[in-house]
């Protein structure tokens, strides 16, 4: 198994299933000749045509409403919003439109297309670089949100979505992209969306996490560990529909939960997690649920102390997951 | 691109005015939540037999009716949408009115809002000039919806690519109650045609025939791979906007009078009878056989049943991925 970087594995899949099926295309802003500004697409325009990596007008809008277009009658887009931060113009295309289509016309007109936008911070981003965009489109069932936290999910996650039937919006955190590394399976290699991961099997607490928290949980994880404090650490992937089972399954062996999220705390992911449990597993639980997220701040500061401050890390998912475990 | 039968088109205008009115009326008795006026607009029908049903692809305007029948939309499907039955093949009921879909006609689905239709035409579009399957895509939407940046982005994106698409306009001077001069400052939308590196041209909607030829030109050059074009089309809509509004609150009744004198169903009778294609009897015969189909709709929609609750919950993903 080759080892590649987050990066590798989403242009690598990109490229698979490009070759593997003639339907797929990319379009977005500078996917072209610069191969995307994080260079996910890149030499891909090389590889297969202008015709099928299209470089588009800076109009959000127009890159998912035309996408929509061309996925109904048979295409399998992939559109590529450059920062999550910008996918606000299209928002109505993807909430009224892409996730409404299928159920609109009961099935008579579908929308199979990929929606990949970086997201998340950490980056010195700021405000509009940086944000997590996940609650917005979580609420909006028709749609399917994905957000790998490893190079061989990016790759088998990736490839289910180019080939689902069903919109997705697909979540590539951006601080992963050059940071992680790891084995990815050689091949057509599709997971089946809509299945969280047990990362780290532990007995003591639940942490449910995604995406760049995944790898601060597993770190807090490591260090609790030290500790006697076992962890078992579940990797959502898909947060739209939700891995109920999966997720259930290990609240009821722990009997403690704590969900992680970087998106900011109010109505966020977490929010919907805590009422899903305490709805179907009550009686398993020996302790509140907690919540470690970023603050209900409108953005990122660009300063370092602000991006600090806001961000969840290791260190302070490790004092909750501590606290919990003795509570 | 031929020219129409004169007949054949004044059929659909007919039809479509005939259901427009027996609609309204169904409303009015509580039988029908909601109504959207077609009338005045029907000589948009005359860009229907300018394109090929049989591979071109329509993403029309809700008041389209008229140019929908002969894209092989019939009184059945009509009144089954009206009623939200579960045989309606535009929604299978989930929809309001006149949100038209049809997959076996090449008529993709329309929302509520305004117009977000309007880049999948040109998406559709796209997909033909990746695909060179040579069809030609037909967008419409009203004056008021040309605000909206959808129009704006997907004019920019269509003309960029060249791509096989007709921009329509049917301006018939009101946003609901907000009158043309207070949505924009130009006379023509079709003036902003040029501002995207492609024609615009003006047609007079109370000629289907002006219509007809105005779109087959841009038709005909969007086949021919030279890219999109604009087209306005000037009509007045008789009717209040839809059954919840109140029309007497923002026009005068002098006004919609004075109007009338172009109703362009009125206006084509008069003038295929002037030709000798069509006579008084002729028409009398019309009417009754339309009715007839109409009567007919109208009962076999009345009969089929509603959608059930369980299959308020099929359709949300595809088979298999439903929660
Ligand atoms: C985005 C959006 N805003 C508001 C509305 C409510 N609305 C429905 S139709 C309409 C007026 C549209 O006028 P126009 O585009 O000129 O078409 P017409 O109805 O006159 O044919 C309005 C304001 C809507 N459907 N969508």
């Amino acid at each position: 198994m080759p080892t590649k970087t987050f990066l590798e594995a989403i242009r690598d899949t990109l490229s698979d299933e490009m070759a593997r099926d003639e339907r797929v295309f990319i379009l977005g802003e500078d996917v072209g000749k610069t191969g995307g500004v994080f260079r996910a697409p890149e030499g891909l325009q090389e590889k297969f045509g202008a015709a099928r990596v299209i470089d588009t007008p800076l109009a959000e809008l127009a890159i998912i409403g035309v996408a929509i277009g061309a996925a109904a009658v048979g295409l399998h887009p992939i559109a590529e919003i450059q920062f999550a931060d910008f996918i606000f113009p299209a928002f109505d295309q993807i909430v009224s439109e892409a996730a409404k289509m299928r159920y609109r016309t009961n099935g008579a007109w579908t929308c199979p297309m990929v929606i990949r936008t970086p997201y998340g911070g950490g980056i010195h981003g700021g405000l509009y670089h940086s944000q997590s965009i996940e609650a917005y489109f979580c609420h909006a069932p028709g749609l399917k949100v994905v957000a790998p936290s490893t190079p061989a999910d990016a790759k088998g996650l990736l490839a289910a979505a180019v080939r689902d039937p069903d919109p997705v919006l697909f979540l590539e955190h951006k601080k992963l992209y050059r940071s992680i590394k790891g084995d990815v399976p050689d091949g057509d290699f599709v997971l089946p969306i809509g299945r969280a991961e047990v990362n780290r099997v532990g007995s003591d607490v639940t942490a449910l996490a995604y995406g760049a928290m995944l790898h601060e949980t597993l770190a807090a994880a490591e260090e609790l560990a030290l500790e006697n404090i076992e962890i078992e650490v579940v990797d959502l992937r898909t947060l739209q529909p939700l891995d109920r089972e999966t997720i259930l399954a290990s609240v009821r062996k722990t009997g403690k939960v704590c969900v992680i999220h970087e998106d900011t705390k109010t109505m966020g992911l977490g929010a919907e997690l805590a009422a899903l449990i305490t709805e179907e597993a009550f009686l398993d639980l020996d302790a509140p649920i907690r919540r470690v997220t970023g603050p209900d701040l409108p953005g990122i500061p660009f300063n370092e102390v602000g991006e600090h401050t806001f961000l969840p890390n290791a260190q302070k998912i490790a004092d909750a997951l501590r606290k919990l475990a003795a509570y | 691109m031929s020219e129409p039968d004169p007949i054949a088109l004044y059929r659909v205008m007919f039809l479509a005015r005939m259901l427009d009115e027996r609609i309204w009326q169904l409303n009015r008795q509580g039988r029908a939540h909601f109504a959207v006026p077609a009338a005045g607009h029907e000589g948009v029908a005359g860009y229907a037999f300018a394109l090929d049903p049989a591979r071109d692809y329509l993403v029309p305007h809700y008041r389209d009716l008229p140019a929908l029948l002969h894209f092989g939309v019939t009184p059945r499907d009509v009144f089954c949408n009206l009623f939200a039955k579960a045989n309606d093949p535009n929604s299978a009921g989930r929809q309001m009115f006149a949100h038209w879909s049809d997959a076996t006609h090449h008529l993709l689905s329309l929302s509520s809002p305004q117009p977000n239709h309007v880049p999948h035409a040109v998406g559709i579009a796209l997909a033909s000039k990746i695909r060179g399957d040579n069809a030609v895509t037909w967008t419409g939407f009203g004056d008021g919806s040309s605000s909206k940046g959808d129009i704006h982005e997907s004019m920019n994106f269509a003309a960029i690519h060249k791509l096989p698409v007709i921009f329509c306009c049917e301006n018939n001077g009101y946003a609901i109650s907000v009158p043309q001069d207070m949505q924009m400052a130009v006379q023509n939308v079709a003036d902003r045609a040029a501002g995207y590196g492609m024609p615009g041209a003006v047609a007079q909607g109370r000629d289907p025939l002006e219509v007809f030829e105005v779109a087959r030109q841009a038709i005909d050059r969007a086949r021919r791979g030279d890219g999109p074009s604009f087209i306005e089309i000037k009509v007045y809509r008789f009717m209040p906007h839809t059954s919840n509004d109140d029309d007497k609150r923002y026009r005068s009744r002098e006004e919609l009078d004075a109007e009338r004198a172009n109703d362009p169903v009125a206006l084509f009778r008069e003038r295929i009878v002037k030709e000798k294609t069509w006579d008084a009897s002729r028409d009398d015969a019309l009417k009754q056989e339309l009715q007839a189909q109409i009567y007919d709709a109208l009962a076999f929609a009345e009969a089929s049943p509603a959608p059930t609750a369980a299959e308020a919950f099929t359709n949300v993903y595809a088979m298999g991925g439903d929660k």
